[in-house]
């Protein structure tokens, strides 16, 4: 028996799973339509390859991966290509962004496609393979999986598939456990041998006794070193980081890579979508959702990428009286613009809500330092200082606090006696020193900008003058060619101006130094040298940030002084 | 509509449910409290109460504040008990009335109101008494069977509101010192502690009723414990720091310093412990935080119970710690997740 360790806090929400694990997942029918983003990963946008007309078949790439962070974008099933266009997409922040809307013809038709071996094959084929499959974490990270399969310096002794799945509501990776454990096995067995992994842990929640009956009669069946542990049922015990704690009794910080630990993590759904990609050189064209909530049947689906929500909700019979859909758990989730937006890879879970199923908080009271914000923070942070340091937009403070270790997991909000809504307050802050980093950076290179360009300008005034003193001289030399003796004195002369720096030259050039200093100097930690995930969190922040503010003013109005 | 952002759930124990449970805490106490002295408590915790929700009610008015939602919060209604509880029973109504609305108006709204206020209310209404009514504040009902009379609870009610007493009874028959005051002044006249303690006015541990009531507030403190509601360093800081320090002293010279049981269960040790040290707003945040707070209020607490001129040190000791939280607070910031130190962060694992 594997010794586990245990994470700071923590909370226990009602779980409200078994409502939608009662009946295996059901294939979700072929829509009328699909609506499939560009962007559906962490990195930079997939670039469309077809055009409006075009006929595509089925897991053809419709969108090709951009630069090193970024991921490939297929078609669900095949027909054509009615539009390509912006349309709202399923984030918070309500923007429209890139589409295309595939009509199918029904017949499903697949391009052709095969797998590989991949205990022969060549680890950045595989690499190459799953990042044209568009594999990337179906956790909700949605990073390209391909990414994480970099072996960096460190050799990675542990693998770890994460099955825990923390967030109330959602059971798409239960249902998958059940249901395809050995696919998950095999694809665990294909990222273990990529890492070079010793061991493979597969994490799973004491709540879900079924997955792990079938994922420990699936992992007997492998080869490899690899054993199913049942943790403990507590949120966040699903969060990466806390997961990796918990089995392996090591706290990777915010900021710090699991592999520079010689750990590395993956949601056992993106396993599974590793070993259809390598096995059959499948894409990813679907996912399971769990469809929860406010409905009569919640129920999984195996949905198409594209699949519009409420085709998903009207199969598990949305009640009438629904007024927002959240993708994500209640924990974490995130308000989306409509039930018209579609299935992304990272729609792990759709949740048809109203006032009774999620009453609106109380108007928030003032904090009374009780503290049990800190007691079930997973992070170890101190939520009440932080909370009043955003609240007096004290940002400074905030990062000396550890701000950005904040995990945003809503535990602290979830106690809150107050009913203050902690999380949001992390947000807002946290955005707002994003924002002053770019606008600094910006100011930043302007006036680098504008020192080299003052620069450029002096030594092009320079050099003229040190021409036309060439010229003037050789016109002189010309004119009196008897004193040539003088014109080789005045040569080396030249010279010495040339090698000996300009003190000018010299001061800007320190100026230049001295500002670039300061750069580095006044650099606010934990914002230098983002990851791409942080680069897309950042974006994705900024997105939000108009609402959060409003959000955040009408709190401060409604306790003018506090 | 719901709330926009995440998390769309939460645990439903609001502020007044809290407030309310340590409200209920306070009652097994205060049980005994009439039990061993009369029923003349109540008629002070009734005026401390009404007093407090009609400040608050006129500070949140001035302050153009809602009401309503401050008013159920029931925080008044703690501070209201908790200085109750630190007044004698047989004090003036007008003495009730002065603490209790200081410690609403100034104490805590001035500051800001719930959440805001640096010291804790009621033990700034208990000094702004002791300091400027030593008479009325020294003046303790004694306890059943001790008094050379004892009065009725309509005579308590008389004396209360207009400090007339029955036909040939004089104030000094009904009331006596406390017993910390008590052994002060006799250790001041040079009697040993041993010889002290023999006096009708103490009990098995410590004063006579007092000690009854301690163990009330004792359970009602557990009963905090065991719901969550304060944790468990600042009791455990405090008392233990009290009994060490008076153990010391005693063991080294038991003539003239007693017993360190007798401190814990004399004057209002065990109530601090447990509902005045806790109050979360003015009490540190961080766990060695507490730990620190709490041990220099144990601390301080005996000297100046012993050396200071005050009958007992919780008032003053709380409030002096008070001072001291923000420091404490921004010196004593846990290491957070992964940041312990280089290398436990580095490879936790046993083996």
């Amino acid at each position: 028996m594997t010794k586990l360790y245990s994470f700071h806090g923590g909370v226990h929400p009602p779980s409200n799973k078994s409502q939608s694990t009662r009946t295996p997942i059901a294939l979700a029918a072929l829509p009328g339509k699909l609506v499939i983003p560009f962007h559906q990963h962490v990195g930079n946008i997939a670039k469309p390859l077809v055009k409006k007309g075009d006929r595509v078949l089925k897991g053809q790439l419709i969108g090709a991966p951009e630069d090193a962070v970024s991921s490939a974008i297929h078609a669900s099933t095949s027909g054509t290509i009615a539009e390509i266009g912006m349309q709202i997409v399923a984030h918070a922040s309500g923007l429209p962004d890139l589409c295309v809307t595939l009509i199918p013809d029904g017949k499903d038709e697949w391009i052709n496609h095969q797998g590989m071996d991949y205990r022969s094959a060549d680890e950045s084929d595989i690499r190459l393979a799953l990042r044209m499959a568009g594999v990337v974490g179906l956790g909700g990270a949605v990073f390209p999986s391909d990414l994480k399969l970099r072996v960096g310096k460190r050799k990675i002794k542990t693998l770890i598939l994460n099955g825990a799945e923390c967030e109330p509501y959602i059971s798409c990776d239960d249902m998958l456990m059940r249901e395809r454990a050995e696919e998950i096995v095999r694809g665990a067995e294909v990222i273990r041998h990529v890492l070079d992994a010793e061991q493979v842990l597969i994490g799973i929640e004491d709540n879900k006794p079924q997955a792990i009956a079938a994922m420990q009669r699936a992992a007997s069946t492998s080869h490899d070193k690899m054993e199913v542990i049942t943790i403990p049922t507590i949120y966040p015990g699903g969060g990466a980081k806390q997961l990796i704690r918990v089995l392996t009794g090591i706290e990777v910080a915010a900021g710090v890579r699991s592999t520079e630990k010689g750990v590395q993590c993956f949601n056992v759904a993106t396993a599974q979508s590793v070993y259809r990609a390598v096995q059959f050189g499948e894409p990813l064209l679907s996912r399971i959702v769990t469809v929860a909530g406010n409905v009569t049947h919640p129920q999984n689906f195996e949905a198409l990428i594209g699949t519009p929500l409420n085709e998903l909700l009207a199969l598990a019979g949305v009640l009438p009286d629904t007024d927002h859909y959240i993708m994500g758990g209640p924990m974490m989730g995130v308000v989306l613009p409509g039930a018209t937006v579609s299935v992304v890879k990272s729609t792990n879970c759709v949740i048809a809500a109203s006032d009774n199923l999620f009453p609106p908080p109380p108007a928030a009271m003032p904090c009374i330092r009780c503290t049990r914000c800190a007691d079930v923070c997973p992070a170890e942070l101190q939520p009440q200082d932080l909370y009043w340091f955003a609240k007096a937009k004290e940002f400074g403070k905030a990062q000396e606090y550890n701000l950005f270790d904040c995990i945003e997991c809503g535990a602290c909000s979830y106690v809150c006696p107050s009913h203050i809504p902690l999380v949001q307050y992390y947000r807002f802050a946290k955005s707002e020193i994003w924002a002053r980093e770019s606008e600094k950076n910006a100011a930043d290179s302007a006036r680098e900008r504008f020192e080299f360009r003052s620069h450029r300008i002096e030594r092009e005034k320079q050099e003229r003058a040190e021409k036309l003193a060439v010229k003037e001289k050789a016109a002189l030399a010309a004119k009196q060619p008897v004193v040539a003796d003088m014109t080789q004195a005045a040569a080396p002369a030249a010279d010495t101006n040339r090698i000996t720096p300009d003190p000018i030259q010299e001061k800007i050039q320190a100026a230049i130094d001295r500002a670039k200093l300061q750069a580095v100097m006044v650099n606010p930690r934990n914002t230098v040298q983002l990851t791409a995930q942080q680069q897309a969190e950042i974006a994705e922040i900024e997105a939000r940030r108009a609402r959060i503010r409003e959000h955040a003013q009408s709190e401060v109005e409604h306790h003018p002084k506090e | 509509m719901s709330a926009f952002f995440s998390p769309f759930i939460s645990k439903s124990e609001s502020v007044a449910q809290i407030m309310l449970k340590v409200l209920i805490a306070l009652i097994p106490g205060i049980a005994l409290y009439v039990w061993c002295f009369g029923p003349a408590i109540l008629i002070s915790i009734a005026l401390a109460s009404i007093t407090a929700l009609a400040t608050e009610t006129v500070m949140l008015k001035l302050r153009k504040r809602p009401v309503a939602p401050f008013l159920k919060d029931n925080s008044a209604l703690l501070t209201a008990w908790l200085l109750a509880l630190s007044i004698p029973p047989l004090a003036p109504w007008w003495l009730v009335v002065v603490g209790t609305a200081f410690s609403i108006a100034i104490a805590k709204q001035l500051y800001g109101g719930l959440g805001s206020n640096p010291f804790n209310p009621a033990m700034i209404g208990y000094a702004v008494l002791i300091i400027s009514f030593p008479v009325q504040m020294t003046q303790w009902l004694a306890p059943h069977g001790l008094g050379q009379s004892e009065l009725s609870f309509v005579e308590q009610l008389g004396y209360i509101f207009s400090s007339v007493l029955p036909d040939g009874i004089k104030l000094d028959a009904v009331t006596m010192a406390t017993p910390l005051d008590t052994l002060k002044t006799q250790l001041h006249l040079a009697h040993p502690v041993e010889k002290i303690l023999t006096q009708p006015i103490f009990g098995y541990l410590a004063g006579k009723g007092s000690e009854i009531v301690a163990f009330g507030f004792l359970l009602g403190g557990l009963y905090l414990l065991a719901v969550r509601i304060i944790s468990w360093h600042l009791p455990v800081a405090f008392l233990s720091t009290l009994f060490i320090v008076a153990g010391i002293f005693h063991l080294a010279d038991p003539a003239h310093y007693v017993a360190p049981l007798f401190h814990l269960l004399s004057g209002a040790a065990i109530l601090g412990a447990f509902f005045i040290l806790t109050d979360p707003i003015s009490s540190p945040t961080t766990p060695t935080g507490k730990l620190i707070f709490a041990a220099g209020a144990g601390l301080l607490t005996y000297l100046i119970r012993v050396f200071g001129g005050f009958p007992d040190g919780v008032a003053f000791a709380t409030l002096l710690m008070n001072i001291c939280v923000p420091l404490i607070d921004t010196y004593t910031q846990p290491k957070v997740f992964g940041k312990k130190d280089k290398k436990s962060g580095g490879n936790g694992s046993p083996t």
